[in-house]
């Protein structure tokens, strides 16, 4: 076994100088090689939420708003048009507080008359194998939003009085997403009048 | 050292999950699919190698009041390395494993391998310690995962077997299922040993 070095007070602070150091430039390298695919994978997942949410299109315009009930957190919009310069729909990436875990993020797509074309979950916390059926891989819960309109349609669950079905043992999943939705749809509303 | 002999430690005699009892942490949170224990243990092996390498490499250039400092730089710097290329390349696993990433900094295998073995012995010992040990988490992870996965959903590294329409036992999906998974496999491994 190698001779330690004795605990004296320029070993101890140099070493630990130099390991941080050499960890410092270590870990920017790492920061700086995999910088350029992490942002290309977050913009790929967004764009593929949104491709999800709406018919074909050719080029979208992004815009944060605040949400209409308030609070702090922006909501992103996505207008996509077509090749002519028409609008084909709005994406709204919105979120819930009152997940089973608190936040999740959804994305709905909306037509320009308001219909829901379709949604998309981006990231949740809930419960595997119960909250997390709100994914469209794992129930077709989500199915019961495709072509609705929030005018006739009441975005709250059936125990709430509302039209949506809600995932059987996951209410309170079920009720956030109509939340989400909701909040989605009042806040577009909001902009349009 | 027979080095055969410290190649195989980890997988069964000295198993970090089974028979140490390390890192339990991350083996109940993430064992929730095989994948999930596979990505996670194979995480876990990187940071041990190199860190148990770099550890092993600098002894005799660390004084001892300042070890442990010096030890979490560095697993915390391969670390940091393994969750931004985790992130940068395979995505859904990340997403999967999220804040467990970057607690392998705090897991106990890590530390402890540094400190029981690298610090202790030469490089090339340290490398295969730790591929041993990461092999051996992994090996067990993946097996937990396997079983939560197949009593749970139904399911092996994501292929379904059961019949459409039916679900699998939630339970083992869900944290108690973890224990019940880990505790039985624990006596197994225990039973075998005393015979």
């Amino acid at each position: 076994m190698a001779q330690k070095k004795p605990n004296t007070l320029f070993n101890m602070a140099s070493s630990l100088f130099i390991v941080t150091c050499i960890a410092a430039v270590a870990m920017a390298g790492a920061y700086n090689l995999t910088k350029g695919p992490i942002e290309k994978v977050k913009k790929q997942k967004v764009e593929d939420a949104i491709r999800l949410v709406l018919p074909a299109f050719e080029t979208i315009e992004r815009s944060a708003v605040l949400p209409y009930d308030g609070g702090n957190d922006s909501l992103i919009l996505y207008k996509a048009f077509d090749t002519n310069g028409e609008l084909v729909g709005t994406a709204v990436e919105t979120f819930t507080n009152n997940g089973f875990s608190g936040h999740f993020k959804i994305m709905v797509g909306f037509l320009p008359d308001l219909t829901i074309h379709n949604t998309a979950v981006l990231e949740h916390k809930e419960t595997p194998g119960l909250g997390d059926k709100m994914d469209a891989a794992k129930s077709d819960f989500s199915e019961q939003f495709k072509g609705k309109n929030p005018a006739k349609f009441k975005l709250k669950v059936d125990k709430d009085g509302g039209d949506v079905d809600a995932i059987t043992a996951a209410t309170i999943s079920s009720r956030g997403y109509c939340d989400a939705t909701d909040r989605a749809y009042q806040t577009i509303v909001q902009i349009k009048e | 050292m027979n080095q055969f002999k410290n190649f195989t430690k980890g997988f069964i005699k000295e198993n970090p999950v089974l028979v140490l009892m390390l890192g339990l942490c991350p083996t109940l949170g993430v064992t929730t699919s095989a994948i999930n224990g596979l990505g996670m243990g194979l995480a876990t092996t990187f940071v041990l190698i190199m860190s148990n390498l770099f550890i092993s490499a600098l002894k005799g250039f660390i004084p001892s009041l300042v070890r442990i400092p010096i030890f979490i730089v560095i697993i915390a710097t391969f670390v940091t390395i393994v969750e931004l290329a985790m992130e940068a390349y395979v995505p859904a696993l990340h997403e999967q494993l999220g804040l467990f990433i970057p607690l392998i900094v705090v897991n106990c295998i890590v530390l402890g391998r540094a400190e029981a073995f690298a610090s202790k012995n030469n490089a090339f010992s340290s490398i295969i310690d730790g591929l041993s040990m990461g092999l051996g988490f992994a090996f067990a992870l993946t097996l937990l995962g396997t079983i939560r996965e197949l009593l749970g959903s139904g399911a092996i590294f994501g292929f379904n077997l059961l019949p459409e329409g039916t679900d699998g036992m939630l339970i083992f999906v869900l944290a108690p299922g973890a224990f019940l998974g880990l505790g039985y496999l624990m006596a197994i491994m225990n039973s075998t040993k005393k015979s």
